[in-house]
């Protein structure tokens, strides 16, 4: 079979969303790697231009396309492929290749579907079928009732009786899908699935069951293997995307083991699968008794995790099964020695624990259910489930110790935070431990099983024993080794213990008290491999962690300072996800071909940079001070690289280099000088460049008297922050001391401050590096909308269409006179404002930034090549071409995931609310604006739009693009206001009521009659959302899966686009053909 | 918990704390990969003699099952009547348990049946250890009696465990009924009572060299009478349809006296036989072939085997220190199975016969169950 496949497609997923993120950059690295392998030329359809598939010499042909059958059809057409991978852009390629097949266009070009035949996932994505199909085997499925109606719903809902579950077919993580306890909800339920899919399913709920996962491999000569099974924390109800995972599981006997194992096995060869799948089971906790819950015949986030917690390669593999390869022909990727045809054997636990952003997005729903809402995850590895889970929630980022020792939460009503699961369930556990509550208590409240209970219970007592003695005694060299030695094989960081007993003063010193104390008392961490067998054969590769239940190393260090130690960006969260990965990447490539020993440490197992394969040593462990210095002490590096993984290395750089660790490229001083937004500004007033009036402010009467002088808006935020946490924008006195206490309790060391918010002004932004002060390469992009709207948010544009020739020069020449003055070495951004020729810097940061892997691929120049060479002190010289010389154009645009979070405001600020981007390329803004938009899940309207284009300047922005849309012949409705002035310019529409008006028509109802192909609707100020008119609209777009658009500017740039050509207009070019 | 060291031959030390029965105890020390069933590894006769490490750290977990016994005398949930292993090492013991069908303990089990039980051990390492310089014996020695703990070592291979493990009676099972006779019971009279026990089933003399429970439950569940005997019993004389030739702890050279045995019946070369682990080895030995005793055996739930000159490959449940020598297979032999991993000897079968053997675990208990079939190919022949 696999001789006659010469050429390869793979269908990537596109931007990074809520329920699809990096685990399919993962995935389809591997599969490309494995082709390539194989001397297959292979073509790849991704728009994520931040991905490291999507990266020169991953895959021969890169398409910035949409994976939607229409430009898939055009790129088989025109390439002709042998065979075609499916499985490894998650549900997006999986979708997109079911059409195609059932289109016949696969057959109609000759294409063969490699590994699972389309067949078998249709019997495991259509529920119906699936349950005919395990019906025939004899395996026990969750009965549900395919419905295409609501009365149908509502039916079987009563037949099965309350609670029941819904689902959405064919939809991705769980999409459009919840628990019902009536019929209310479950109308309204209902009502947002079949907006999803046609097909609905009911199901009798089993809350309360343990939920148990296989990942299962099969080749096509029948061979089967699982690879790891996995447990959740939480019990079946939240979806396992929303779950603590501990793998392998933990409170399943042998019997229970093998008995859901054989069923694994048994399942993926009925339904035929060659290549991977994973199946999840619920398992009453109670008996033996079992349901399969559904099985994914795809590459998924839990096989990326199962990747990573066990050392198997899965997609690799699955990528030489679908050549037609058995699992006998292949070799452990560890070992290099033994067969790949094996079942890891994990001697470590391993804990994956979601990280949400709920945070981030007005009114969102906090509570967790069978809907994906977390944005990332962590994986922690220890050698006790203690350590592992400490660590882990120190991971998530978000300001906490481990399970003990955090700020206080503040709760009114444990028992229901314990019973209604949030975000923030397991310091509730924390919290209800210290109250007194007893493991049986807070069993009964959570279902959690009693066997995690108790070990976060051995947490809590060490904690307790810490304060105990830290009640009685005052000197750290008295605290007895044993008890220290307790506390870090559980888990506590240094900072942890410094807090437990009472440390007095600054707890930057505890921490280094505490760290020195353990040292001299011989308490370190050891370094052990992750080997795929338990160490039972010796492993060729360095994928490591870092435990105190050991007492020796796995790894001889050499001291021999040829060690470059690349520290990465850690959980994918909004504002820091696949472009760093793709950063942290080429950092490592460039440092192994200059001849060094590459180091990643990162904990993020949905990246590339965490694939073994990419570094000489992996230490798959936290990026925090503590660790971090663990580490160093044991590499003696010769430097350190903090500006490739985004702000959480960024903000190490000065405990670092207190430390006396050689940080490559700009030195950490001058990143504090940027960092440190007084420095930073004052710097500024210093070489005379002009930015917003800003204060730094520390008392209520500074803030009036700044705000007296410049006027609302203003721009708050407090130093070292990424992605605009807590900043914003506040129109007037009240919103202004509301968010200050919200922003007081982010950041206590450093001052907030506070500046001029310019409204109607460009943003513009410079990425480049530089060496010793002097710029090496850069690129100049500009936001489509106006500043206001995060950068991260923005549709971005590159190389520059509208900027004068004055504005660019401006820019290039403060953008020198930073790096010179902050001696710059390596990668840095700046952003700008520009009104008119009026420059002001906003913002600078010395490291890479999200757009660094958008700008190089446009440009084909890789700004991370040659930053890093830079920061090695190589010599590197001027790339000859600059943006110029460009004859076509990218543009970069958000993918929000709105449809996941419940009730939240899908309107932008400048806070950060998108998941992921894409970026595209085009002869034109129109076509790469349009190849962008349809990438993130646009649709060219039919025919029916909805205007209501917020205040006057808005109105008129919009005016334009009104009289495209009339002169194509769309129908126009508008609201109120809207309808009014449109009327007044001569442009014919129907004028629609708001859901507090009386009238007809009314804006929700057409909505939801499925009349309306598009909505425009800009808010009318920035100020925060309530139940306004305007969210109802903007809600009901969303959950009503209708395009949404809030931006005057966007919306326009996307109507011109669509008005000016047609999809068939937009050219089918691979990214090597725009020369 | 009072601390304890883990002195290997080579002299590494290794520091931990007691859980279990607080006595010192050597042994032969061995790695198990496996990340489930340590009631099951436990209770596994071939573990006589042998510190058992247990490589994945959180153990304890699900507690200990009943200790019930079936009508036929076999145990619910055991792979045999007691704890065969010397004791158990562990890197992180959990003190407290949960599941539904625990009622004890570890630690409380070990202690009932007086097995130590250490934690806190640094159980990669001491794999490493034994992966480099192959299994030692070891001890474990309290530390604050480390002086006056001093033990003496019998050498592993000295020492014929099977004759430790093996039934002393021979036991007939047929359904949920067992009957005990003793060994000294003449031929005739036995042939006379094995057929009133049940005359319809098939019957199957099961060798027992340190049987494992899951073995017999296998062929009970395949409808067919057990014959257990004790594993020197020459059975020859007496009425049977299949021969069965168990797993079982230490050297097969020990074992002389069953092979013996063995090749007395071969003489009827239309007699079914199959062998499971020791059974493999001592089936090869009748045969003719040599065996050798690996660098540190196969212990896991994970070992690869391929069904020799077919694409078929099995995940297996193993657990042995001897392998046969692939090489000493005589003409009439070949091998059935071979380890993917390293290419040692999983399983022969003779070339014309009814005679074949497996060194893995087809009746698992613990481990994975993929080839539970050779029972059925078993039976299918007799």
């Amino acid at each position: 079979m696999k001789e006659n496949i010469k050429k390869v497609l793979l269908l990537g997923s596109g931007a990074l969303k809520i329920g699809e993120a990096g685990e399919f950059d993962y995935s389809g690295s591997q599969a490309l790697k494995a082709l390539k392998e194989e001397g297959i030329e292979t073509v790849l359809i991704n728009p994520n231009i931040a991905t490291v598939q999507t990266s020169e010499g991953v895959a021969d042909k890169i398409y910035f396309l949409p994976v939607t059958p229409y430009f898939v059809e055009k790129v088989i057409d025109k390439e002709r492929p042998d065979g075609v991978l499916l499985s490894f852009g998650g549900q997006t390629a999986l979708n997109c290749g079911v059409a195609l097949y059932k289109e016949g266009v696969f057959e109609k070009y000759g294409t063969r579907v490699l590994g699972t035949p389309v067949q078998a996932i249709m019997d495991t994505e259509d529920r119906e079928l699936f349950v005919k199909k395990l019906d025939e085997i004899d395996v026990k499925t969750i009965k549900s009732e395919a419905c295409e109606n609501i009365e149908q719903a509502r039916r079987a809902a009563k037949d099965l009786g309350y609670p029941v579950i819904i689902r959405a077919a064919y939809a991705l993580g769980g999409l459009g899908s919840g628990f019902c306890d009536n019929e209310e909800e479950l109308n309204v339920l209902a009502e947002k699935a079949f907006s999803f899919s046609p097909q609905v399913l009911v199901e009798k709920s089993l809350k309360g069951w343990k939920e148990v996962e296989y990942e299962v491999v099969r080749d096509r000569f029948d061979n089967c293997i699982t690879v790891c099974n996995m447990e959740n924390f939480d019990p079946l109800g939240i979806h396992t995307g929303e779950s603590i995972v501990i793998a392998p599981s933990q409170t399943l006997t042998n019997s229970e083991y093998h008995k859901l194992r054989e069923l694994a096995i048994r399942i993926i060869r009925h339904i035929g699968i060659v290549g991977e799948c994973n199946v999840q089971y619920a398992f009453d906790p109670e008996s033996e008794d079992y349901r399969v819950i559904e099985v994914n015949a795809r590459l998924s986030r839990s096989s990326a995790l199962a990747s990573k917690a066990t050392g198997y390669p899965l997609a690799f593999v699955a990528a030489k099964l679908g050549l037609g390869y058995g699992l006998f022909d292949l070799k452990n990727s560890v070992t290099k020695t033994t067969s790949a045809f094996f079942e890891p054997a994990l001697d470590y636990v391993v804990c994956k624990i979601p990280r949400w952003d709920l945070g981030k997005f007005h009114g969102v729903d906090r509570e967790l259910g069978s809907s994906m809402k977390s944005v990332g995850e962590v994986m922690a590895i220890g050698r006790t489930f203690e350590e592992a889970i400490q660590k882990g929630l120190r991971m998530i980022g978000q300001g906490m110790h481990g399970f003990v020792e955090n700020k206080e939460l503040v709760i009114s009503d444990i028992d229901k935070a314990l019973r209604e699961p949030t975000d923030k369930r397991i310091f509730v556990i924390s919290k209800a431990m210290r109250a007194g509550y007893t493991v049986d208590q807070i069993h009964e409240l959570t279902k959690i099983d009693k066997w995690f209970l108790y070990k976060l219970e051995n947490i809590m007592e060490t904690s307790k024993e810490l304060h105990e003695w830290g009640n009685n005694h005052i000197q750290l060299s008295e605290l007895p080794k044993e008890l220290l030695y307790q506390a870090k094989r559980q888990g506590f960081s240094d900072f942890q213990v410094a807090r437990a007993i009472g440390w007095q003063g600054d707890m930057e010193d505890g921490i280094l008290a505490v760290r020195q104390y353990r040292k001299s008392v011989g308490i370190v961490p050891v370094v052990k491999q992750i080997d795929t067998l338990a160490a039972e054969y010796p492993a060729q590769t360095n994928y490591l962690y870092l435990t105190y239940s050991g007492t020796a190393n796995d790894i001889h260090y050499l001291g021999d300072h040829k060690s470059i130690v690349v520290l990465g960006s850690g959980a994918y969260r909004i504002g820091s996800s696949v472009e760093f990965d793709w950063c942290g990447v080429q950092a490592l490539n460039t440092i192994r071909k200059e001849g060094y020993r590459s180091v990643m440490i990162n904990y993020n197992p949905e990246t590339v940079s965490t694939d073994y394969d990419m570094c000489d040593r992996l230490y798959f462990d936290e990026l925090t001070f503590e660790r971090v210095m663990d580490i160093l002490d044991l590499e003696n590096p010769h430097g350190v690289i903090v500006s490739t993984g985004g702000q959480i290395p960024n903000n190490l750089a000065m405990r670092l280099d207190g430390q006396k660790v050689n940080i490559l490229g700009t030195s950490a001083k001058s990143i504090d000088n940027a960092e440190d937004r007084d420095k930073f500004s004052a710097m500024l007033d210093r070489i005379g460049v002009d930015q917003p009036e800003w204060s730094a402010l520390t008392s209520m009467d500074d803030i009036n008297a700044f705000i007296q002088k410049v006027g609302f808006p203003v721009l708050v935020r407090p130093s070292y922050v990424l992605s605009g946490a807590a900043m914003n924008v506040c129109s007037n006195q009240e919103e202004l001391e509301r968010f200050l206490q919200l922003a007081a309790n982010v950041s206590k060391k450093h001052p907030v401050v506070v500046s001029q918010f310019i409204e109607h002004a460009k943003e513009v932004e410079m990425d480049a590096v530089a060496q010793n002060g002097e710029i090496v390469a850069y690129a100049i992009s500009e936001h489509i909308e106006f500043a206001g709207v995060h950068s991260g948010d923005a549709t971005i544009q590159f190389p520059p269409q509208k900027l004068y020739v004055e504005t660019v020069r401006r820019i290039k020449r403060i953008s020198r006179q930073i790096a010179k003055e902050l001696n710059i070495s390596g990668p840095f951004n700046i952003q700008f404002l520009a009104r008119d020729n009026d420059i002001k810097v906003i913002e600078c940061n010395l490291r890479a930034s999200r757009s660094f892997p958008f700008v190089s691929k446009v440009l084909k120049i890789n700004f991370i090549e040659l930053a890093t060479k830079v920061m090695l002190g190589l010599p590197v010289e001027k790339p000859e071409k600059n943006l110029f010389d460009l004859d076509y154009v990218g543009i970069k645009a958000s993918q929000f995931s709105f449809n996941r979070l419940q009730k939240a405001d899908p309107v932008l600020g400048v806070d950060m609310a998108s998941t992921g981007e894409v970026g595209c390329i085009g002869e034109d803004t129109s076509c790469a604006i349009l190849k962008s938009m349809l990438s993130v899940g646009y649709r060219i309207p039919e025919k029916n739009i909805l205007l209501s284009t917020g205040a006057a300047r808005q109105k008129v922005d919009m005016l334009q693009a009104a009289k495209a849309l009339k002169k194509k012949g769309y129908n126009l409705y508008a609201t109120g206001g809207t309808s009014k002035f449109l009327t007044e310019n001569g442009i014919e529409n129907t004028r629609v009521y708001w859901p507090s008006e009386e009238g007809h028509p009314q804006a929700l109802e057409m909505l939801h009659k499925k009349e309306i192909d598009m909505v425009v609707n800009i808010p009318r100020d920035l100020s925060v959302g309530e139940l306004t008119n305007g969210y109802k609209i903007r809600r009901a777009a969303i959950d009503l899966n209708i395009p949404l658009i809030t931006n005057a500017r966007l919306a326009s740039a996307f109507i011109n686009a669509f008005c000016s050509m047609t999809i068939d207009d937009i050219a089918i070019k691979s990214w090597d053909e725009y020369k | 918990m009072r601390n304890v060291t883990l002195i290997l031959d080579d002299g590494s030390r290794f520091s931990g704390k007691s859980f279990g029965y607080e006595k010192p105890v050597a042994g032969e020390v061995v790695f198990n990969t496996a990340m489930t069933g340590y009631p099951e590894s436990l209770t596994d006769p071939s573990y006589a003699g042998q510190l058992m490490t247990l490589t994945y750290p959180l153990v304890g977990n699900y507690g200990v099952p009943p200790f019930t016994f079936a009508e036929n005398g076999l145990p619910t949930f055991m792979e045999s009547e007691k704890i065969h292993a010397e004791a158990i090492i562990v890197s992180d013991y959990s003190e407290r348990y949960n599941h539904w069908n625990a009622v004890e303990s570890l630690a409380d089990w070990l202690k009932r049946e007086q097995v130590p039980g250490i934690t806190g051990i640094d159980t990669r390492e001491l794999t490493k250890v034994l992966r480099e310089h192959g299994v030692m014996m070891g001890k474990i020695v309290f530390d604050d009696e480390i002086e006056n703990g001093e033990l003496t070592i019998d050498n592993y291979g000295d020492i014929n465990y099977v004759d430790r493990v093996s039934c002393k009676d021979i036991i007939v099972y047929a359904g949920n009924e067992s009957r005990t006779f003793s060994v000294d019971t003449p031929k005739e009279e036995l042939n006379s009572q094995l057929s009133i026990v049940n005359c319809q089933l098939k019957k199957v003399l099961l060798v027992d060299c340190g049987v494992k429970a899951n073995i017999i439950r296998c062929l009970l569940k395949r409808n067919v009478e057990v014959i257990r005997v004790p594993w020197d019993y020459d059975f020859n004389g007496l009425d049977f349809d299949g021969l069965f030739i168990s797993n079982g702890p230490g050297d097969p050279d020990t074992c002389d006296a069953a092979v013996q045995n063995i090749r007395k019946a071969m003489q009827n070369e239309k007699l079914p036989i199959f062998g499971i682990c020791m059974g493999n080895q001592l089936l090869s030995k009748a045969g003719g072939a040599k065996i050798y005793k690996l660098k540190y055996g196969h212990r896991s739930h994970n070992q690869p085997v391929r069904m020799v000159g077919t694409e078929r490959c099995f995940i297996t449940s193993q657990n042995h220190g001897y392998a046969v020598d692939n090489n000493t297979l005589g003409t009439d032999w070949e091998p059935l199975f071979i380890n993917m991993n390293d290419g040692s000897n999983e399983g022969i079968r003779h070339k014309r016969n009814p005679w074949f053997s497996a060194q893995f675990h087809p009746e698992a208990a613990s481990g994975p169950t993929d080839t539970e079939f050779l029972f059925d190919e078993f039976v299918k022949l007799i």
